[in-house]
């Protein structure tokens, strides 16, 4: 009734090939915008920001970051977890090295040495596809995790090995650091997941994210119509890799404050990213969104009604959330194999029609 | 988008629930899964019941009730953030987080907020210099002094003389693991031996390549630097590879029955080193019995009562308890808050008398606390594992750390956090 593409006429290309090019879906979009960047900031406290919406963030941001690669390029990687260990580590090292450079350029650079890193890494796959190269990609997670662990330069051997964050502002106000206030966290990280979400939106529509398409669906044909595997696939695990370089950085700077590599970037990491995609949509944005809602969200909130509300013991709390996520993923996955994603394209072509459906 | 909201706004009529107390809170962030379950679990059920014990028999501490809400943190410092946060809202006095990891993440945050971090035994070293951080108490002894004593103990077992001889660390590889090295690294050049470290990564399960080594490089001693699953396989290892059980030295979190019991006989002799005494023979043990365990009011299963984790959440607890007392004491008034339970702890003052009143007789060591000393006395004892009794005995006094070694570096590394986050010293 009000979802639909009668009488929403354009009158140019560049309308026509808008991202939302139905005027609901537009005004939708810019109404989450506006509660985002205008509504929760006013009302947002401790809990809200450290436990529910930062987590979310940033996890936003590692899912879109691995969904390029998984999703679009279809590159299967294991590595998230080390690729988000040298965002962490390189932010670390430039906010300690250079204090008086912004915390904002740090962390785009952190990204910038996680996408040269991804780029080293993702050599291999000209030549290995599908399991192989996730074994290669497994390989970078565990030399990543051990090179932070064994070399002491990377935490200032410190002498437990763990690295904090400084305190650092930007426009004077603390990002990272124990005055930060909840609201300048959230609004670090969703100023960050925006410029991300756009950039990773336009790119996948543009000539780049075709390329990127063509090689997963058929790698041969692709390269007989003209395009070029190596920069494809290069340019796949660099941008890739630079967005969970930012998520990486973000995580340990602004969210955790100290991290040790093992615990912090493992392989549970790499795993619990994947999922995310998986769960929400290969080869969609709103699929990595919802995706990090379900596997961020969902753990809090079953917390805080079996705890909180029914005042069940921690342990059993805790064992019966596990089960609970884990039937859910399973029964979302028999239901609907691509994801939330899909379920929402499904949705949205039922209102399309709706209330008449014949 | 659609989802996410729905689950936020369940979640907020979730958060709100919980309703704001005003009797002396105590989180317990405790981990009753995962791979250090097996160890998490005694450690909690001793800490709840310490506080059941003080409501159920005095009405609380100074006729303020004391309410221990426990969250679940699993060894994650995610969940341990979430944790944090959501128990800082019902007023807590004193954190005790049990992982060296979370402290580490929390020892700015509860800067700020103002809230006492209390860590035993654990979390850093360096905390011990009450001049830099105000807000951090490890006391009764810290890693730094775990690693001495049983140098200590070895110079004592060898005729006071190290020279030549091999020590290899076995450690969990994280912060955990790797702070005894930097004091271990300084003893090996006073006392001329030589040491070999051996990381073990999380979660510990796959030791096989660390004892091939120990059993190719022959050290004449190990010490163990474990938690949770780890602790058990390296015990299992050792006994493997016929290691002299008397020669391996586990820190005093790599000395439970948990971690002896799966080796059965083969364990016997294991030492370890522990700051408190332990088993279910204190006079307190009765009034345990009497109001908690047979009330039914006992955490958890009940059956962990005695084991030597038991009795360090017991430790822990008692320690907060006395603080609190003493803040009571300070402030004159019985409902104290986050700023005035910290004064208590600096001011701490537990005499052997007082242990003896607690019906904790020579339980432990006495504490004065000040200003500047956050550390303790920082002395332990020597225990050795009874296979066939199933019991821990003590195989020495109290042995205090060098403090000729330990001082300059605690200075040293609190001196680097300092210039790290701008800290002025106190106590001047």
């Amino acid at each position: 009734m009000f979802y639909r593409e009668a009488g929403d006429f354009k009158t140019s290309y560049r309308e026509d090939s808008q991202t939302f090019p139905i005027k609901f879906d537009r005004l939708r979009y810019y109404a989450v915008l506006a509660v985002a960047f205008g509504v929760i900031p006013l009302f947002i406290n401790d809990y809200w920001a450290n436990a529910v919406f930062v987590p979310f963030l940033i996890y936003s941001i590692a899912a879109i970051g691995l969904n390029i690669l998984v999703g679009f390029a279809g590159q299967v990687s294991l590595g998230t977890g080390g690729f988000m260990a040298v965002g962490a580590y390189a932010v670390y090292k430039l906010m300690t090295a250079f204090p008086e450079v912004s915390i904002f350029f740090h962390v785009l650079i952190a990204g910038g040495i996680t996408a040269a890193v991804g780029v080293l890494f993702g050599l291999p796959s000209l030549r290995i596809k599908g399991f192989y190269l996730a074994v290669a990609t497994l390989a970078a997670q565990f030399f990543l995790v051990w090179l932070f662990n064994k070399v002491p330069w990377f935490y200032n051997y410190s002498a437990s090995g763990q690295i904090n964050a400084p305190d650092r502002t930007i426009f004077g106000v603390f990002v990272t650091g124990a005055q930060t206030s909840a609201t300048a966290k959230y609004m670090f990280c969703l100023v960050m997941l925006t410029i991300v979400a756009v950039i990773a939106r336009n790119l996948t529509r543009g000539t780049v994210g075709r390329k990127w398409m063509a090689i997963r669906d058929m790698d041969i044909a692709a390269e007989i119509i003209g395009v070029n595997p190596l920069s494809t696939k290069i340019t796949a695990f660099a941008v890739s890799s630079f967005f969970i370089g930012i998520a990486g950085a973000l995580f340990f700077a602004v969210y955790l404050g100290a991290a040790e590599v093992g615990e912090a970037f493992g392989i549970q990491k790499s795993f619990l990213i994947l999922f995310m995609v998986i769960i929400g949509g290969l080869g969609s944005i709103f699929g990595s969104f919802a995706g990090a809602a379900f596997l961020v969200l969902l753990p809090v909130l079953l917390k805080n009604v079996l705890v909180g509300t029914l005042g069940w013991p921690t342990d059993l709390a805790a064992h019966i959330e596990l089960m609970i996520v884990g039937g859910l993923i399973v029964i979302f996955l028999i239901a609907e194999p691509h994801g939330l994603a899909q379920l929402w394209r499904v949705a949205k072509e039922k209102l399309r029609l709706w209330p008449f459906p014949h | 988008m659609k989802k996410t909201f729905a689950a936020l706004a369940a979640a907020t009529i979730a958060a709100t629930a919980a309703p704001a107390m005003a009797d002396l809170v105590v989180p317990n962030m405790s981990y009753r899964t995962g791979a250090y379950a097996a160890n998490g679990i005694p450690y909690a059920d001793g800490f709840n019941d310490y506080f059941t014990l003080l409501n159920e028999r005095d009405g609380g501490i100074g006729g303020e009730k004391v309410v221990v809400p426990e969250c679940e943190t699993a060894y994650n410092t995610e969940k341990g953030v979430e944790c944090y946060e959501s128990t800082k809202g019902m007023g807590a006095l004193v954190y005790n987080p049990l992982s060296t990891g979370i402290t580490y993440q929390l020892i700015p945050k509860v800067s700020a907020d103002g809230i006492t971090l209390y860590t035993p035994g654990y979390g850093r070293t360096s905390a011990a210099n009450g001049k830099v951080f105000e807000w951090v108490f490890n006391y009764p002894a810290n890693y730094w002094d775990g690693a001495s004593v049983a140098v200590k103990h070895l110079l004592d077992v060898n005729g006071g003389d190290l020279n030549g001889k091999k020590i290899a660390l076995v450690y969990h590889n994280s912060a955990y693991g790797k702070e005894p090295i930097r004091t271990l690294t300084e003893l090996s050049k006073k006392h001329g031996f030589t040491l070999v470290e051996l990381p073990v990564d999380h979660p510990g399960q796959e030791q096989k390549s660390q004892w091939l080594q120990i059993r190719r490089d022959k050290p004449d001693y190990v010490l163990m630097w474990g938690w949770g699953v780890m602790n058990q396989v390296a015990i299992q290892e050792a006994v493997n590879i016929k290691f002299p059980m008397e020669n391996f030295i586990g820190i005093w979190w790599s000395g439970s029955e948990n971690d002896v019991g799966p080796a059965g006989d083969g364990a016997n002799g294991y030492k370890t080193i522990s700051f408190h005494g332990t088993g279910a023979n204190f006079p307190i043990n009765d009034d345990l019995k009497k109001y908690v365990l047979d009330a039914g009011k006992g955490s958890g299963a009940g059956d962990q009562v005695g084991t030597v984790l038991y009795s360090r959440g017991m430790y822990a607890a008692m320690t907060i308890s006395e603080a609190i007392r003493k803040a009571q004491e300070i402030a004159g008034t019985s409902a104290v808050n986050a700023a005035q339970v910290r004064e208590g702890f600096e001011n701490l003052n537990l005499t052997e008398e007082r242990l003896t009143e607690l019906g904790l007789p020579d339980f432990a060591q006495p504490i004065t606390a000040n200003c500047a000393d956050h550390g303790g006395p920082g002395s332990a004892r020597i225990y050795q594992w009874d296979a066939g009794g199933k019991t821990w005995n003590a195989v020495s006094d109290w042995i205090t750390s060098d403090a000729d070694v330990l001082d300059p570096l605690v200075a040293e590394d609190s001196a680097a956090f300092a210039a790290e986050a701008g800290i002025t010293e106190r106590c001047n």
